[in-house]
């Protein structure tokens, strides 16, 4: 046996060792006592299977420089970034990854791919990557929000159609190349469409539907990563890539049944075709409340169930919150927050936004643990949310939201609604539960709504 | 060809393997699980540092693929971190 397939094959069993790591890991990743353990385990995966690929790399220079500025780069933007701008970072990281890839396929397809099997994997790996890569730029740009185009807009039309003609001409590229020949380089059309394409993909979903593309976007850095592995004949691309492509995958299955809507009809069709028919514009009348008469309710109630949702992101309202909570509890009440799985703009934005104010995880409970005991919560606070607490969802069958799982606050004895105004919620359906007997709107921002109730509370 | 077909093989049964492991992940764990899987699929670092570079234009591609794969494992990796860290139990 030579040198170099000795180093190979030492790296090979390096590598199934690293998968392994890197398998216990996302599995510990899954559990609250076990996930700080898990994160470790996986990034040590990731250290051993460089290190190990280190000794023998063709141009050291470029690894030292490469490696040198993504570590300085990427470690500055995650120490840091605040808290509460964790959604467009977990978006902009996974857009590298998918530039990654997208640039190793474009180098591999200069390297002149040998048979057929490698030019298609080198084709898909391009695209995936690519859309990867773009779409979540885009992603990135809506949720710390510095871009804002309509959905109807022309620019959205012109994005969505590159996408579509992306796709066919991804067709194109696998299947007739070697027949049909282009009068320019096909591959730069492709490297240049894919781009596009990948803005035209994300450009158009509006941001309530923003937890589905960003879990999706998750699972194609994976798939990304995976068909890498296939192209570069690397198992541990493979295995490690493939987990992220499933785990993505799961959180997409979660979100989409958490609105109760098909992938598809979130990607392509989204709310503002389907809710043309709701014909429910209930008026009533709307019972408003102040900070004082609110308190009084408060200071009585034995159980408070909190419902957040972006609203309460976008007033920063979680420290008072928790001061509230705290305050509440003092008073002898029982605190709980209900989070539901597509409230905010990512899955598990409401948590990561609560645990930054240092709110405990055991008293967050998801719908299903806080529906069928509704009816003992003396008082629900919801706080900017609008879509996942509306009652159509189990009482309309016209609706466009009907059969979405909710939280059923309308059950409480009392709902306090904290709200600016009255508009609808992202769905673009009025909510019925703003009319009903038992709730009570608080108008005005969340933030000083809630600080109004702790200075209250301290007086 | 045999190659592929195992290596297909291997990616079929990592992707069920996957969605076995992480079937029952409870809501608070979802951003972190999210940013920490975003971090493993920086395992593209792994696959540009194989990437000859034979042209000029390979060089620059080997580099920036390096380059943004690192970003992604070490902002991913410090970012679940971190995040994990505030999760706090009563």
């Amino acid at each position: 046996m030579s040198f170099f397939s000795d180093i190979s094959a030492i790296q090979n069993i390096v590598y199934i060792f690293s998968s392994i790591l890197f398998i216990s890991g996302i599995k510990m990743l899954g559990k609250e006592d076990t996930a700080v353990r898990g994160n470790f385990l996986s990034a040590s995966a990731m250290f051993i299977a460089v290190a190990v690929t280190i000794i023998n790399v063709v141009n050291p220079v470029i690894v030292l420089i490469g490696v040198s500025i993504g570590a300085v780069i990427g470690s500055l933007i995650a120490l840091r970034v605040k808290m509460t701008s964790i959604p467009e970072m977990v978006a902009l990281f996974n857009g590298f990854g998918g530039l990654a890839t997208f640039f190793i396929a474009w180098s591999e397809f200069n390297a002149i791919p040998d048979n057929v099997f490698q030019f298609i994997v080198i084709m898909l790996t391009t695209y995936i990557g690519g859309v990867t890569f773009s779409g979540s730029i885009i992603a990135y740009g809506k949720l710390s929000e510095k871009l804002k185009v309509k959905k109807d807009s022309f620019v959205t039309k012109i994005f969505t159609t590159f996408f579509y003609a992306s796709i066919l001409f991804l067709v194109y590229s696998i299947g007739f190349t070697e027949i049909i020949e282009l009068p320019i380089n096909f591959y730069t059309v492709l490297l240049i469409l894919t781009l596009l394409g990948g803005i035209g993909f994300v450009i158009p979903i509006g941001g309530g539907d923003m937890p589905v593309v960003i879990s999706l976007l998750n699972s194609f850095s994976g798939i990304a990563a995976a068909f890498a592995g296939l192209l570069l004949l690397n198992n541990v691309l493979i295995v490690a890539g493939s987990l992220v492509g499933a785990s993505g995958l799961i959180l997409t299955i979660i979100m989409a049944k958490a609105m109760n809507r098909s992938i598809g009809n979130i990607l392509f069709v989204g709310y503002a075709s389907s809710s043309s028919s709701s014909g429910s514009q209930e008026t009533g009348e709307v019972k408003p409340i102040n900070v004082a008469d609110a308190y009084l309710i408060l200071e009585n109630a034995s159980s408070v169930l909190v419902i957040p949702g972006y609203g309460m992101a976008v007033a920063q309202a979680q420290h008072v919150v928790r001061e509230l909570g705290e305050l509440l509890e003092e008073n002898g009440t029982e605190v709980k927050y209900g989070i539901h799985p597509v409230a905010g703009r990512m899955p598990g934005h409401m948590n990561v936004l609560l645990a930054e104010a240092n709110v405990p995880y055991d008293v967050l409970v998801e719908p299903d643990d806080v529906n069928p005991s509704m009816d003992t919560v003396d008082v629900a606070i919801v706080i900017g949310a609008n879509d996942v607490v509306n009652p159509s969802a189990t009482e309309e069958p016209g609706s466009p939201i009907y059969g979405m799982p909710i939280i059923e606050v309308h059950n409480a004895r009392t709902v306090f609604v904290l709200k600016r105004s009255m508009s609808a919620g992202f769905a673009g359906v009025q909510n019925p539960l703003f009319f009903k007997q038992n709730t009570r709107m608080l108008f005005g921002d969340a933030k000083e709504s809630i600080g109004g109730l702790v200075s209250e509370f301290k007086e | 060809m045999e190659v592929y077909v195992l290596l297909g093989f291997v990616l079929i049964l990592s992707i069920y393997l996957g969605l076995e492991l992480i079937s029952k992940v409870p809501s608070t764990l979802h951003t972190p699980l999210m940013s920490g899987a975003n971090a493993i699929s920086g395992i593209a670092l792994v696959g540009a540092l194989v990437l000859s570079t034979n042209s000029q234009l390979q060089e620059i591609l080997a580099l920036l693929a390096i380059t943004f794969a690192s970003i992604n494992v070490f902002g991913g990796y410090l970012v679940t971190n971190r995040m994990l860290k505030m999760f706090k139990k009563k």
